[in-house]
């Protein structure tokens, strides 16, 4: 009797398509409860991972830099010596990208500290509140000028590069160049198609260039029309602040609108080139430091600031940087202006930062719309 | 697809049977989940951003409004255009010559030109870029004709002119693999077929040769479109003030940090590949298998006009290719450029550079390798279960389409997506306001992300290779395995992977040497403890050490070139064997 009545049903269960449903619909329930029971509110879980406090104790620390390559193994050398318990781990990058790294990373900062990186691009940080306050050991000798204002800073510099042309000899002897002075020069017609620079959109030294002709000249406009002048005699705009010394160097461009150490350095690797720095006065930015805020921060990480302003290590810093935050009795390197300090022209960090937006705006909608390049 | 039924006096609901088909669903469905966590979840914040003002709040539209209402958006989007299809018809039409040529004629010299023909997939793109520099710039050896020894001659290097040629390097090979892989396999019957008709050789081609590779020819157009479309390495460095895309997303996330508006470009970068895609699918739907149990291979004959025809343009080819490597190397050897042309070989000692030296290259081949070896494995498998799997028609088909997505996103923006979603240790559900813990996150600054951001980065060209190889082998392998109750895995591994050897070997070089010179995928994703041999370049150059940039550059090639040849001298027992039946 009973088996007459369960056959149909055990035949209906052993079709497949049944068996198939069944399985797919327990595979669905399993995996809705899976993702349930982990889902909570966004602040809880936000919290709760921000809030917890991990190992400070911990040994090593991740440095972002955008120091050059050459320049950062003779500086840590001391620091090695000094604390040769504390593992440094070097990112080194083009401030673009390490800026740009540092940003994407803000949900879960891997950088403990930043190591000089340009000071307008650590003002993007500050502005979006990834960087811990922190006044390092010795902040008194640093020159006010070169750090932040706030107490204790958001960032503290190190050293200041400066603009600068770099223009090869040969090269403008061949085409019978004159050498340049300084910004007004430039815009001399007998310059046309002869000049490089970095183009301000994608590279902070050609914003540096900008924004310094932009606050040195009596109005904005006048800054403005300077710069359609330039622009006449410009052959490309390049996508890095180095490239243009490079091209210049290499003789693809006599003239090449880039910065000071560069210049310098390619003159002393044996380039033909002439470092220029404008008679108006560089354009400017600090290398500076910060403390980028995360759940645990590290000892090792204050410990690293506060030896990266240390005398010793500024020593190190003033052999390849002309200006150094903390003051040192190292003549500027070769090559460089007697004064340096005098060479630098006006310029307001936190204006530029603040105006760079619409800076770039301007400069893409006059300059930059263009689609062939000038021969 | 495939009209396989299950005949019940075959395989009367065997256990055996059912074990198959469970593993063929699973197997399935796992390569859907890899493609979906690889490509689709990533996008989600990336796409996120574009709506996004810098500060993270809902922003809508207004990007994208702010965005159309530049006008330089118009002009780059027409600039990449123009790049994109003038790179597309050279790189297919002189890569489908060649491909010609290696296949189809008696000439001489295969094994050279095969490899030699690949030479600037070798190379990194940078360094390519650094070697046109050198020859077409404005101190370059032909604009100068060899300082003044000759009549120099001004291909105004900077702009179009520049991109095109260093996407043509790029693309050129790509083309070549896929077009080889195409003209490989087909029925000689068909050919004695047209001889008997007395059709003319002319006519043979159009109706049979082209007929044949069409899918192929259609995979090639599709891929080397899409990377010149999206690529921003050459118009880095060559492009001049000549406006791309892709160089609008760099200036974006590099030079202003604002990702909203450098995800914002991305989508419009999607467009034309999701357009492509569709075009694709068409095309696809038309395709015949061309190698039937029945096949038999193709031998060509001698033709002595025809091979030295294609000897002297084989051997152009190469010669230009190699006149680029050519002067990387010099450039590597010579202390200052172009003013003091003492050679030495100080710039292969890289402990006074920056950029990790040895140890980066050491990397750099770890990484590869890995690559290379989990690429295949996944590539193919997921091929085979699209191409020859049965059931399930949703799952292939969206296994399908997610397989050439990766080919549309620009490396630099699959990178950020992968920082932006496996560097997060919460992920937010939309629309809800709740978050679960990300189980991915303990991946984020391992070597087994940067090897999973690889693979899925080249995954296309490598899905395309192995279906294109796959479709022409005929299902009624699969038929005949089905209704003898051999289980697919069987039929995969003894008569598919055989039959399929030289495209899967193909795919692992691809692999290789794509992971040793890639930098736009990786450059956010390298971990301190990590540096890479291409990102290293890419230091190099940056701090102006143009001469050990090219240095290590020759370094990888030299590598790649030697894996290569190590590779083929290995497996050359292994692919005669499994070659055989394709001669008679």
């Amino acid at each position: 009797m009973v088996g007459d009545l369960v056959s149909p049903i055990l035949r209906f269960l052993s079709k497949r398509r049944w068996q198939r449903f069944i399985s797919m619909a327990a595979a669905s329930c399993t995996m809705v409860w899976m993702v349930a029971s982990c889902a909570v509110s966004q602040e809880d879980l936000a919290s709760s991972v921000g809030g917890a406090t991990g190992t400070s104790s911990d040994s090593s620390v991740t440095v972002y830099t955008a120091l050059e390559d050459d320049q950062i193994s003779g500086y840590l050398e001391s620091f090695q010596t000094q604390y040769p318990d504390i593992k440094v781990n070097i990112v080194r990058d083009s401030t673009g990208i390490i800026t740009a790294k540092l940003l994407a990373e803000a949900d879960n900062p891997q950088a403990d500290v930043v190591w000089g990186t340009a000071a307008s691009s650590l003002l993007v940080a500050e502005e979006k509140g990834l960087l811990e306050p922190y006044a390092p050991a010795g902040l008194e000798a640093v020159n006010p000028k070169f750090r932040d204002d706030a107490n204790p800073p958001q960032w503290v510099g190190i050293d200041v590069w400066m603009s600068a042309f770099c223009v090869n000899t040969v090269e403008s002897e061949k085409l019978g160049l004159p050498i340049p002075k300084g910004w007004a020069d430039l815009t001399n017609p007998v310059y046309k198609g002869h000049i490089v620079m970095s183009n301000p959109a994608s590279s902070g030294t050609g914003f540096l260039s900008v924004s310094t002709i932009l606050q040195n000249s009596p109005t904005e406009d006048e800054g403005w029309a300077y710069l359609d002048k330039l622009h006449e005699n410009i052959a490309q705009y390049m996508h890095s602040g180095s490239r243009p010394c490079k091209a210049a160097g290499a003789g693809e461009y006599p003239i090449g609108i880039s910065f000071g150490y560069r210049a310098v350095k390619q003159k002393n690797d044996g380039e033909p080139l002439e470092a220029v720095f404008p008679v108006e006065g560089s354009g400017w930015d600090v290398e500076a430091n910060a403390l980028i805020k995360k759940s645990d921060i590290k000892e090792a990480a204050k410990t690293f600031l506060d030896w990266a302003i240390s005398p010793e290590v500024s020593a190190k810093y003033a052999e390849s940087f002309a200006i150094t935050a903390v003051k040192t009795d190292v003549p500027p390197p070769a090559g460089f202006p007697e004064d340096p300090v005098a060479q630098l022209a006006d310029n307001d960090l936190r204006w530029a930062a603040a105006n760079r937006e619409r800076i770039l705006a301007e400069w893409t909608k006059r300059y930059d719309a263009k689609s062939e390049p000038k021969s | 697809m495939t009209t396989t039924t299950r005949h019940p006096i075959v395989a009367p609901r065997a256990k055996a049977f059912d074990l198959e088909a469970w593993v063929m669903r699973s197997l399935l469905g796992l390569g859907a989940l890899w493609l979906v966590v690889g490509v689709v979840l990533p996008l989600f914040p990336m796409v996120g951003r574009s709506f996004q003002n810098t500060n993270g709040e809902w922003a809508g539209l207004a990007n994208y409004g702010q965005y159309l209402t530049t006008p330089s958006l118009v002009q780059s989007f027409l600039n990449s255009m123009g790049v994109a299809i003038t790179t597309t018809l050279f790189s297919v039409g002189l890569g489908f010559i060649y491909a010609y040529g290696l296949t189809r004629t008696a000439m001489k010299g295969k094994t050279f030109f095969r490899t030699l023909g690949l030479l600037s997939l070798y190379i990194p793109p940078l360094a390519n870029a650094i070697g046109l520099i050198y020859l077409f710039g404005n101190q370059g050896l032909v604009t100068t004709g060899l300082f003044g020894l000759l009549p120099g001659i001004n291909i105004n290097l900077y702009g179009f002119n520049g991109i095109v040629i260093g996407e043509f390097l790029y693309c050129f090979p790509q083309a070549v693999i896929l077009l080889v892989t195409a003209l490989n396999l087909t029925d000689a019957r068909l050919y004695e077929a047209a001889e008997v008709l007395g059709a003319s050789t002319l006519k043979t081609f159009f109706t049979v040769t082209l007929t044949s590779i069409k899918y192929g020819l259609m995979s090639a157009l599709f891929v080397c479109f899409i990377l010149a479309f999206t690529d921003f390495g050459v118009p880095k460095v060559v492009g001049g003030n000549f406006n791309v895309l892709a160089t609008d997303i760099y200036k974006q996330v590099i030079g202003q940090q604002n990702f909203s508006m450098g995800a914002t470009i991305s989508v419009f970068l999607l467009i034309p590949s999701v357009f492509m895609f569709g075009l694709d699918r068409i095309v696809q739907r038309r395709q015949n298998a061309l190698i039937s149990a029945k096949s038999v291979p193709l031998q060509p004959k001698p033709n002595p006009i025809l091979d030295w025809a294609m000897f002297g343009f084989c051997a152009l080819m190469v010669a230009f290719i190699f006149t680029v490597f050519g002067t990387i190397i010099l450039a590597s050897l010579v202390k200052v450029w172009p003013y003091d042309f003492s050679l030495s070989l100080k710039n292969y000692d890289f402990s006074s550079v920056g950029g990790g030296g040895y140890g980066a290259y050491w990397n750099s081949l770890r990484m590869a390798f890995y690559t290379a070896i989990f690429g295949t494995a996944i590539v193919f498998t997921g091929a085979y279960l699209v191409e020859k799997g049965r059931g399930l028609n949703w799952l292939r088909s969206l296994t399908y389409l997610l397989s050439t997505v990766p080919l549309a996103l620009p490396g630099l923006v699959l990178g950020l997506a992968y920082v932006f979603f496996f560097n997060n240790p919460i992920w937010r559900i939309p629309f809800t306001g709740l978050a679960i813990y990300n189980p991915l996150h303990w991946l984020y600054g391992t070597m087994a992300l940067l090897v999973m951001a690889n693979i899925i980065h080249f995954y296309t060209v490598c899905f395309l290779t192995g279906t294109t190889a796959l479709k022409q082998i005929d299902a009624e392998f699969e038929s005949v395995s089905a209704s003898m109750a051999v289980p697919f895995y069987k039929t995969f591994w003894r008569v598919t992977v055989p039959l399929s050897l030289p495209a899967i070997l193909e795919i692992g070089i691809y692999f290789f040497v794509n992971a040793m010179v890639t930098i736009s995928a990786i450059i956010f994703l390298y971990p301190a403890n990590l540096p890479l041999a291409a990102v290293a370049i890419v230091n190099m150059d940056d701090a102006g050490d143009i001469a050990a940039a090219a240095a290590m550059s020759t370094l990888i090639v030299l590598t790649s070139l030697g894996v290569r040849v190590m590779y083929s001298w290995l497996t050359k027992g292994l692919r005669q064997r499994s070659e055989a039946w394709l001669h008679r």
